[in-house]
């Protein structure tokens, strides 16, 4: 399991923990997140930013 | 070979630097700030309080390791004095510097209102301003926010959020008046009135008086107000100085087309500066996909910024809001869609084509489906 940031808003995804208030179940790897997921902080899209592993 | 040298490490500075780093891992760049260059993201900084966020954790990636993660020269805390367009050559408080191209993205300067009295009164447009404000709360129990848009609004919540008393004080009609339909900003209030937060709309600070440690405002109305800190979010004004005083041509920002070229074929600009084609987009979204265009065409592959529907996310956890802002001249109208706890409402122009929203509260979520419903409709 992963931890992802976003370089935009410093928003952070944990594979382990998932977001389930996104919708999103706990051990969802970030590559099965759907490309049009939006970062909940920041509101850009999966696609239009980057995630570093942290 | 002379380096690009981009002007500013905010978010739009350091993303065209990403950008092009993606491109091309050969060219010379030089970032001149101002700061620190110590990344972190502004949008963060109007919901920090409240996670009693230091001003150090902020910081996403210090300054040192930027320029070696993405391979450039970074002259931190210096100034450009002037850009002589001729020679390609910058006066800077560090020398001079040369520059095959140039990138403004040097932001905006907080919008103050004349006051009469003793104002001492806080805006928080960067990391150090955030710094003084946070040291400001610690012995305050009150604020008065001055300005009842996005950002004054983001700030009331956090703030109520962290138990400090705050009053809003703006002379439109309601909350976040420049982007949102009345019906959609006015559930704003409530939820927040909720948390403890007065709101004082068609009113504006007249005169402040310090009186001890906090201060009394006095209101067009003459409602007296009183706050430990004043804080103003009335808006942006482009940073156009600079660029004006070398001749390029300006506007309300800095004039640049849809390759982000001003009217120097040399000089680019982007972010809070910038004014493309007629119009400034202070939002994260835009900056991206400018970022984007302009580093392809650095690279040498020219390209126009094409933008697509980009929501705008407003940090109001108390009820959350995100809204596809039309254009002011836009011709239609509002619609009420769904009505629950919140509202959810399109734009709708002549052809009956839905193209922007406002949805708030349950229906904030439903953002990444409507902008998709936008798209379908163009």
């Amino acid at each position: 399991m992963k931890v992802w940031q976003c370089v935009v808003c410093g928003f952070i995804y944990n594979e382990a923990e998932g977001l389930p208030s996104e919708g999103i179940a706990p051990g969802t790897a970030w590559a099965d997140i759907p490309a049009d997921w939006a970062c909940p902080d920041c509101g850009v899209a999966k696609s239009d930013f980057e995630m570093v592993e942290i | 070979m002379k380096p690009i040298v981009v002007l500013g490490s905010g978010l739009a500075g350091y993303t065209l630097v990403r950008e092009l780093r993606k491109l091309n891992s050969e060219i010379p760049i030089t970032v001149v700030s101002k700061d620190s260059g110590d990344y972190y993201s502004k949008p963060t900084l109007s919901n920090a309080f409240a996670q009693n966020k230091s001003p150090e954790s902020l910081v996403l990636t210090p300054a040192a390791a930027m320029a070696a993660q993405q391979q450039f020269t970074l002259l931190a805390n210096t100034e450009v004095r002037a850009i002589h367009r001729a020679e390609r050559r910058l006066d800077t408080t560090a020398g001079p510097i040369e520059y095959d191209k140039l990138v403004l993205a040097i932001g905006a300067d907080p919008i103050r209102i004349p006051l009469q009295g003793d104002a001492d009164v806080l805006s928080v447009n960067d990391l150090a301003d955030y710094a003084r404000f946070r040291d400001r709360l610690k012995s305050a129990q009150s604020v008065a926010i001055m300005g009842g848009g996005l950002i004054g609004c983001e700030f009331a919540n956090d703030l109520a959020l962290a138990g400090y008393k705050v009053s809003v004080i703006d002379p439109g009609p309601y909350p976040i008046a420049g982007l949102l339909p009345e019906q959609a900003g006015r559930q704003l209030l409530e939820p927040l009135q909720n948390m403890g937060v007065s709101w004082h709309f068609g009113n504006a600070a007249q005169v402040v008086h310090a009186s001890g440690q906090s201060f009394q405002l006095t209101l067009t109305d003459q409602t007296i107000v009183s706050a430990d800190v004043v804080l103003s979010a009335v808006g942006l004004r482009p940073r156009i100085q600079l660029a004006k005083e070398a001749g390029l041509s300006v506007n309300r920002g800095i004039s640049v087309d849809e390759k982000l070229q001003s009217s120097d074929q040399a000089i680019f600009a982007l972010g809070d500066c910038a004014e493309i084609n007629g119009q400034t987009m202070p939002y994260v979204l835009p900056i991206m996909h400018a970022a984007r265009a302009l580093a392809k065409t650095l690279n040498g592959q020219e390209a126009a910024v094409a933008f697509p529907y980009m929501p705008v996310v407003v940090k109001t956890p108390a009820h959350p809001i995100a809204v596809l802002p039309v254009p002011r001249d836009a011709a239609g109208s509002w619609e009420v869609l769904e009505q629950g706890q919140g509202v959810k409402m399109g734009f709708f122009n002549p052809q009956k084509e839905m193209i922007g929203f406002a949805l708030t509260g349950e229906y904030a979520k439903e953002r990444s489906e409507m902008t998709a419903r936008c798209k379908a409709k163009s």
